[in-house]
């Protein structure tokens, strides 16, 4: 398919861009297969470069022969575009329209774009999990490397390389995985270095309505635990649903099978309902005229930062089994795709220090979201304007770096990198040039041949120019296990990412720019002392020497 | 002392005011003339003012002994567990008395002593000079006797109370000076009125024999109500949010629909509305403005004092707002004894009105974060400070009172004491050179107004992120002007030196001027990098904190295995009264 089929006017001169706390803009619009730019005639600086991928929806209205096209992107901006000419705008609409919904992943931009900078690093194989495997294997004898999923036969969503007990053979591990769901079979996703206790998630278990059991799976999670140890087990669906899912092949551990282990139940809500609450969220955080009590109302009745919650508490249980109890922990919901990645993942940031520096926290995205399966392709298809009303559609992994932000505003010195960090993971997870979100699980991604055809967004972030605007200028290291509260009054609304385009953040800017000048400062005043110091030593030691030739 | 029957109970147990497990701290309770002291077995002390004291409540006996809940106007709540009930009730009814007193002569003011003598006592009374304040603003000038202006515009603030209009009443004198006040602005014919009650009020108010201005007896004005509710309106509003607030176990959503029921932030945009519209009626419009309420010493003082901050960059530096509150608030009548409920009177009569005022400051300094000298811990130490009854300033209800009450000589001020920590009460961030001159036009966007977690949890230590950015760049902006300093020792210690070398040179000729690079002065290129200052570490420390305090999980008896000791919260305003 030709590009150029879909795009019926490449060009309208005379459109008019407005976009909230920005004066007007009059240019010329143009289409490309994967752009919409409005350069203004007057300046060059003032050009707009949106990826269509970055669309999520549009509205269409006419006054006389004017036409506005209205554009609400998947990074929740808003913009309005005013095109003389009734004709011109409606074909720009369609082909915007139709550009933005192409259903072949390979026409997207990623296969495109070529990088207009150096690759110092290829990201593609800057996170391999032989290398994560040597983090652990210093530390434990207790784990190996499995190649059972070499062709993905045992596990389609699954990776090819997984840690497993050292003391289960791929034999079980193929049996384990027609008792998971999804072929999920418990695989490692946390060792925990102070006290050997780790983390696991899976699929959960096809228990059935009669109660089925598999030895193999019973053996290989026990593995994990030391003698007279008990571990936890965290459904992230409460017990009814767990129980319901039985009727759909699924269910949960039985006490009786699993007698070291104590489930516990923490709900969290999946699919639409996330979906939903985002589109509500948004839309409340747009309205500038709300009156106090209806902004307090429509906040509430979103959900987003009950959602918040529910993930955090969950996330810090497993991390208190873990550290203070001392004990493993395996977490699952139905698919261990969604829920059981935040949590694992979240647990991780509170446990490991190595998780809050920015190469720690790509590697962790790397493996407990991209390899561990998370649909990218699916949940991030539309955004919060979008009412497809498609269940597979879900703000799962904006609600874990909305997580992880409210983690880093309660210990703003303990992450190497800064808010602007997770909001272009945000971006590039929704609409990017590069191919690291592209697919659905590294089989999808292996088929499309993604690592040669395509740009890793790590190759782009890892190089210092980019590193310098995502970095901390606070952070110091910290080796502690970090506990945030939860309590709503602790909670607070991610400005940076749903005000961000309905306010002018100029003041704040200049704060933190000024706050950054100081910390500069501060560094160049003690590299001065510093030198003036070894100066002064050195000054008085030769005149030490001269007086006692 | 006649009051205090118990003065040390030991084995008192403190609640944890979230905790669902009852986590305590065992330790001793003391009570002194003017304190109720704790001390926790890590010998951590918690001293509560007795004048702090809102309210103390016995509740019923349980297996542990007896409950003791005391609620502060500082918003500290403290849970004890007296184990016999007899020393509980003894503290109790201390407390009662010692938090109630009757004459003003018994409160703290009357007999703290910081060990200044008369001559700087009265120095501190007279830091802050309100002649002096009007001579800044230009007043009087040839349009305006001693009254209230504002220095860059001809167009003035002034203030009054309600007529006593009625349904038809008149008067031709209050007409008069209206219409001089009008004419004392050269730029604009007209002027604003500002009746900063909801309508219905003003009109209720009319049967009274009181109301509002009519706009057909007042040639040349533009009459403006703007819907601020009453101060007992605001009692309730500030109740319902602390009891929301204070709910053990609070769910996102019973937080959110507290708040809004509260109605606490609806009130606090009201007031800011209201400042926003006299500053642009004064910037955009040169239109002189009348404000006035019921009485004109609440809403007004309000509505007023916001006002000149957002005109005036004067009132943002911390001179500046000491100067904000004399005169907006103190000299014009601001019922602070009332309001705070200094002694033992009308329930009614107590408003958190001046509390409102601090919280809309405050969400100014979130919006601006460079155009205020002061942080946050100043908004907070004031606060602490109207309700101390320590220093003089803020006792009695009007200018006359106070001066009935020798406050001068009897008291001392605050002012000079907030001058002299003045470090700690420093932005870092403040910029006087870019907002100097500008006036603030904070945006009023609902979501821009957010729950003020550091005032109404100053003391719940768990509720507040462990690291404050703020504080580490305060230290570092202290660290840096000592950095300044110890350069330029440096660089004239270096200087001395090569002098001294050279004149050497001059004397005799240098023997290491043939091998210039000496043993020695290699190896000291590898001198270590010292860390110069001792940064405050224990600003920095991270508080591991505990999962405990946060409540994960019900499962948390299971998990109750004993907690290191907490390391020291940055936050916390260090406090005076101590």
């Amino acid at each position: 398919m030709e590009f150029a089929e879909l795009i019926k006017t490449p060009r309208v001169d005379n459109v008019v861009l407005h976009r909230p706390f920005y004066p007007a803009v009059e240019g010329t619009l143009c289409l490309t297969g994967h752009h919409l730019i409005l350069s203004s005639r007057q300046d060059n600086t003032e050009e707009l470069w949106l990826l269509h991928s970055n669309i999520d929806a549009i509205d269409k209205r006419f006054v006389g022969s004017l036409g506005t096209i209205i554009i609400k992107c998947k990074d929740f901006r808003i913009i309005q575009l005013d095109i003389p000419g009734m004709e011109e705008c409606l074909n720009i609409a369609s082909s915007i329209e139709a550009l933005s919904t192409l259903d072949s992943i390979t026409l997207m931009y990623p296969f495109f774009y070529r990088p207009m900078f150096e690759v110092i690093e290829d990201g593609w194989h800057s996170f391999l999990p032989e290398q994560e495997f040597e983090l652990y294997s210093s530390a434990t004898s207790e784990w190996r490397l499995s190649y059972v999923n070499k062709e993905f036969a045992v596990c389609p969503s699954y990776p090819p390389i997984v840690i497993v007990p050292k003391s289960v053979d791929d034999e079980a591990l193929r049996k384990v995985a027609t008792f998971r769901h999804g072929g999920r079979f418990p695989v490692l996703s946390y060792y925990h270095k102070k006290n050997g206790m780790v983390i696991m998630r899976s699929g959960q278990p096809l228990t059935g309505t009669n109660g089925r059991r598999c030895k193999e799976d019973e053996k290989l999670i026990n593995a994990t635990l030391r003698a007279g140890k008990r571990g936890y087990i965290i459904d992230t669906r409460s017990l009814n649903v767990a129980q319901q899912a039985r009727a759909k092949g699924g269910g949960f551990e039985q006490e009786a099978h699993y007698p070291q282990w104590r489930r516990i139940h923490k709900s969290i809500e999946r699919y639409h309902i996330l979906q939903e609450s985002l589109i509500k969220f948004v839309e409340a955080c747009n309205e500038q005229t709300h009156n106090m009590d209806r902004w307090l109302s429509k906040l509430e009745a979103s959900n987003w930062l009950t959602h918040i919650k529910e993930i955090l508490t969950t996330a810090c249980l497993a991390a208190q089994c873990i550290d203070r109890e001392g004990a493993s922990v395996l977490i699952h919901g139905t698919e261990g795709i969604d829920s059981t990645l935040q949590v694992t993942s979240l647990a991780q940031i509170i446990l490991e220090p190595r998780s809050r520096t920015i190469r720690g926290f790509e590697a962790l995205t790397e493996r407990e979201w991209l390899q561990a399966g998370h649909p990218f392709q699916q949940r991030c298809a539309q955004s919060a304007y979008c009412n497809s009303k498609q269940k597979w559609e879900a703000p799962v992994f904006l609600l874990f770096l909305d997580c992880v932000w409210q983690i880093l505003r309660q210990f703003p010195c303990s992450f190497e990198f800064n808010e602007h960090f997770l909001i272009m993971l945000f971006e590039h997870a929704y609409a990017s040039q590069f191919g690291t979100f592209l697919g659905n699980n590294e089989s999808e991604r292996c088929k499309l041949k993604l690592q040669q055809k395509t740009m890793s967004l790590w190759s782009w972030v890892n190089r210092p120019n980019e590193l310098s605007k995502f970095t901390n200028p606070l952070f110091e290291a910290n080796n502690l296990v970090i506990w945030p509260s939860v309590a709503p009054q602790s909670l607070q609304l991610w400005e940076g990412i749903f005000l961000r385009w309905n306010r002018t953040s100029k003041y704040l800017d200049e704060a933190y720019e000024e706050m950054v000048n100081i910390i500069e400062y501060n560094k160049e005043l003690q590299a001065k002392v510093n030198i003036l110091r070894r100066q002064l030593a050195e000054l008085e030691t030769e005149d030490g020497m001269q007086e006692s030739p | 002392m006649e009051h205090i029957r118990t003065t040390k109970v030991e084995q008192v147990k403190l609640l944890d005011r979230f905790s669902t497990s009852n986590k305590s701290l065992t330790g001793t309770l003391y009570l002194t003339a003017t304190h109720l002291l704790f001390i926790d077995s890590h010998q951590k002390e918690t001293w509560i003012l007795h004048h702090h004291i809102a309210s103390v409540e016995k509740l019923a006996l349980t297996t542990s002994g007896c409950p003791l809940v005391i609620q502060c106007k500082n918003f500290r709540i403290v849970h004890f567990i007296v184990p016999r009930e007899r020393d509980c009730h003894d503290i109790y009814n201390s407390l009662l008395q010692l938090s109630k007193q009757a004459k003003y002569e018994d409160l703290y003011a009357f007999s703290y002593n910081p060990k200044q003598n008369d001559s700087e006592r009265l120095q501190g009374w007279q830091l802050i000079d309100l002649a002096e304040e009007y001579k800044r603003m230009g007043v009087p000038n040839s349009h305006w006797q001693l009254s209230d202006a504002n220095r860059e515009y001809k167009a003035a603030i002034c203030r009054c109370s309600q007529p006593l209009s009625g349904f038809s009443a008149r008067c031709l004198e209050d007409e008069h000076l209206l219409q001089a006040v009008s004419k004392a602005n050269p730029v604009n014919r007209y002027m604003y009125v500002m009746d900063t009650r909801p309508k219905l009020n003003a009109m209720a108010n009319r049967a009274a024999g009181k109301g509002y201005e009519n706009e057909d007896n007042y040639s040349n004005i533009r009459f403006q109500f703007v819907g601020i509710e009453n101060i007992h309106v605001m009692r309730s509003s500030l109740q319902k949010l602390l009891e929301v607030s204070g709910t053990k176990g609070l769910s996102v959503n019973d937080f959110y629909s507290g708040l809004e029921s509260s109605g606490w932030l609806r009130h606090i945009k009201a007031v800011m509305d209201a400042a926003i519209f006299l500053a642009k009626a004064i910037m955009v419009e040169n239109a002189s403005v009348l404000v006035h309420c019921s009485d004109g010493w609440d809403r007004t003082s309000q509505v007023c004092s916001l006002g000149s901050l957002l005109l005036d960059s004067y009132y943002r530096t911390i001179k500046g707002f000491m100067v904000l509150i004399e005169k907006d608030w103190i000299s014009f009548g601001h019922k602070f004894s009332e309001r705070c409920g200094h002694l033992d009177g009308d329930p009614k009569e107590v408003s958190p009105v001046f509390t409102q005022f601090l919280e809309c400051v405050w969400h100014l300094t979130e919006q601006f974060p460079q155009a205020f000298e002061f942080n946050e811990a100043f908004l907070l130490q004031i606060h602490e400070h109207i309700h101390s009854c320590q220093f003089g300033n803020f006792l009695g209800n009007c200018q006359k009172e106070r001066e009935e009450l020798k406050l001068k000589e009897k008291t001392y001020s605050l002012w000079p004491f907030l001058l002299e920590d003045q470090k700690k009460y420093l932005n870092p961030l403040y910029s006087f050179k870019s907002q100097r001159f500008t006036v603030l036009e904070p945006n009023t966007v609902s979501f821009n107004f957010k729950f003020w977690r550091n005032m109404y949890h100053q003391f719940d230590r768990t509720l507040h992120p462990r690291q404050s950015v703020f504080n580490i760049i305060m230290n570092m902006n202290e660290q840096n002007k000592q950095l300044q300093k110890d350069i330029q020792d440096l660089e004239s210690k270096i200087k001395r030196h090569k002098n001294k070398q050279t004149d050497g040179i001059l004397t005799k000729e240098l023997v290491h001027s043939v091998c210039p690079e000496s043993p020695t002065l290699k190896t000291s290129l590898c001198f270590k990098e010292q860390t110069l200052l001792p940064v405050n570490d224990a600003l920095r420390t991270i508080e591991g904190s505990s999962p405990a305090d946060n409540r994960y999980s019900e499962y948390a008896e299971e998990f109750s295995k004993s907690e290191p000791a907490v390391v020291s919260l940055e936050y916390g305003v260090a406090r005076m009264t101590c």
